[in-house]
């Protein structure tokens, strides 16, 4: 192997990969902020809802766990504007991004529900605490500490699965990326650079996201 | 102007066949890998759990479409002669490795530490409290999170197509761009899709069910 690696041209870029980060970051909050929206809902239409709620929830729940996220992607971004909806990449991928993080986010917080036995809230009421306490006190800090694990790991795999809105080009990291890489043919040095991005973002979110936890839900669980 | 018509849906679900093949070599490499990465993850030397614990990072904290271009662009730099398919082949049996990796580290630190000390007070050695003690109980539990885990195997494959291997999703393109009849041609492809993963997800959610009645009773 005789290949000298040369950096120079990656670091020369990066207000460019710094641009990309950011669009990757600021993709997957808004993705998650309005992806736990559509799921608070549909966790509520899937637990208390009627019956033909329930079913349109179970099955936009199985057909987005059971195809690929780049489907998803290239069914909003290529079909949508034959039908006549005109949007942007970034639109597309943002809106494909919610859909897909709904789904998943539905069945953890549906879990974190149900986690709560009917004889807590019971209990609570029993105590003489006001409707509004039994929700903060014994559902939703308890639900909260039960679903927190699964659904940071969720955000994190969301927005490593971002990468592939590049596929249609939305600006973000990746596809700073591959736009570098045609540009400069260092291909080897960016993707490297790139993953260390990524990876980077993963364990400083996965260190946040610990220390948020232990600060705010690390009380004694007697469960 | 092609229209979308049945050799244009043959010609998608006959690539389905290329999907369900490299969804095989993935998960047939990715369990070896796997069985590697969860044995390293709970040895005793401090070595073999660092190495691991580092490629588990690496593999679960970057993007599976970057590991494909690291592959599949980094090669030929190298000087190794890579196609589509040897790039795929390899970057999803190394995530699928680092995935199913974690997930059986969890089943086998689910075995009860007192079947551990039993096997070692019975003078078992290693392999032998591996094969023979720990395993099979681990594999029971492993099964269900393994089943679910083929799912997502299959979605990856999907990847594949940005770098021009022509499985499912690609050869939805191919038609899309013949025939400009993009809402048709992607509820093709996300059927043909779901109509090899549901079946696997029910499967996995049945075994789970089954497993958690087992262990409540």
């Amino acid at each position: 192997m005789n290949y000298t690696f040369q950096f120079d041209a990656v670091f020369a870029a990066w207000p460019l990969l710094l641009k990309g980060t950011w669009i990757t970051i600021q993709l997957s909050l808004t993705a998650t902020v309005l992806g736990l929206a559509v799921a608070v809902a549909c966790a509520w239409a899937k637990t208390s809802g009627p019956a033909p709620a329930r079913f349109v929830v179970n099955a936009y729940i199985e057909l987005v766990r059971n195809t690929p996220f780049l489907v998803q992607l290239f069914f909003f971004f290529f079909a949508l504007p034959a039908i006549g909806l005109r949007w942007s990449a970034y639109a597309a991928a943002l809106v494909a991004m919610v859909v897909n993080l709904g789904a998943y986010a539905t069945e953890i917080i549906r879990a974190g529900i149900e986690s709560i036995p009917r004889g807590q809230i019971e209990a609570g009421l029993a105590l003489n605490l006001k409707r509004h306490q039994v929700f903060r006190f014994v559902i939703l800090k308890p639900a909260l500490k039960a679903i927190y694990p699964a659904l940071t790991s969720q955000f994190i795999l969301l927005m490593l699965s971002s990468a592939v809105v590049s596929a249609i080009s939305a600006d973000d990291l990746t596809s700073v990326a591959a736009n570098l890489q045609s540009q400069t043919f260092r291909s080897f040095e960016i993707y490297i650079v790139v993953a260390c991005i990524y990876l980077a973002l993963a364990l400083s979110f996965s260190a946040l996201f610990k220390l948020i936890y232990r600060a705010a839900l690390n009380y004694p669980d007697r469960r | 102007m092609r229209t979308f018509g049945f050799p244009e849906f043959l010609f998608i679900l006959e690539a389905a066949k290329w999907t369900i093949a490299l969804s095989l070599i993935a998960i047939i490499g990715g369990a070896i890998g796997g069985l590697l990465v969860a044995l390293a993850r709970t040895s005793e030397s401090a070595a073999a759990r660092g190495i691991s614990t580092v490629f588990v990072q690496v593999f679960q904290g970057t993007p599976l479409l970057l590991q494909l271009f690291l592959i599949f662009f980094g090669a030929p730099v190298l000087g190794w002669d890579i196609n589509p398919w040897l790039a795929a082949g390899f970057a999803l049996i190394l995530n699928t490795s680092a995935f199913l990796g974690e997930i059986w580290r969890g089943c086998i630190q689910a075995i009860p530490r007192g079947q551990w000390e039993a096997a070692e007070a019975l003078g078992l050695h290693y392999v032998s409290r591996m094969r023979d003690v720990v395993l099979p109980q681990a594999f029971k539990i492993a099964l269900p999170p393994t089943v679910g885990y083929m799912v997502q195997v299959i979605k990856g494959t999907s990847l594949a197509a940005i770098i021009g291997f022509a499985e499912v999703t690609r050869a939805g393109q191919i038609i899309n761009n013949a025939t400009f009849q993009p809402l048709i041609v992607f509820s093709v492809v996300a059927a043909i899709y779901f109509a090899m993963c549901w079946p696997l997800s029910l499967l996995a959610g049945r075994m789970e069910r089954r497993q958690a009645a087992a262990l409540t009773r």
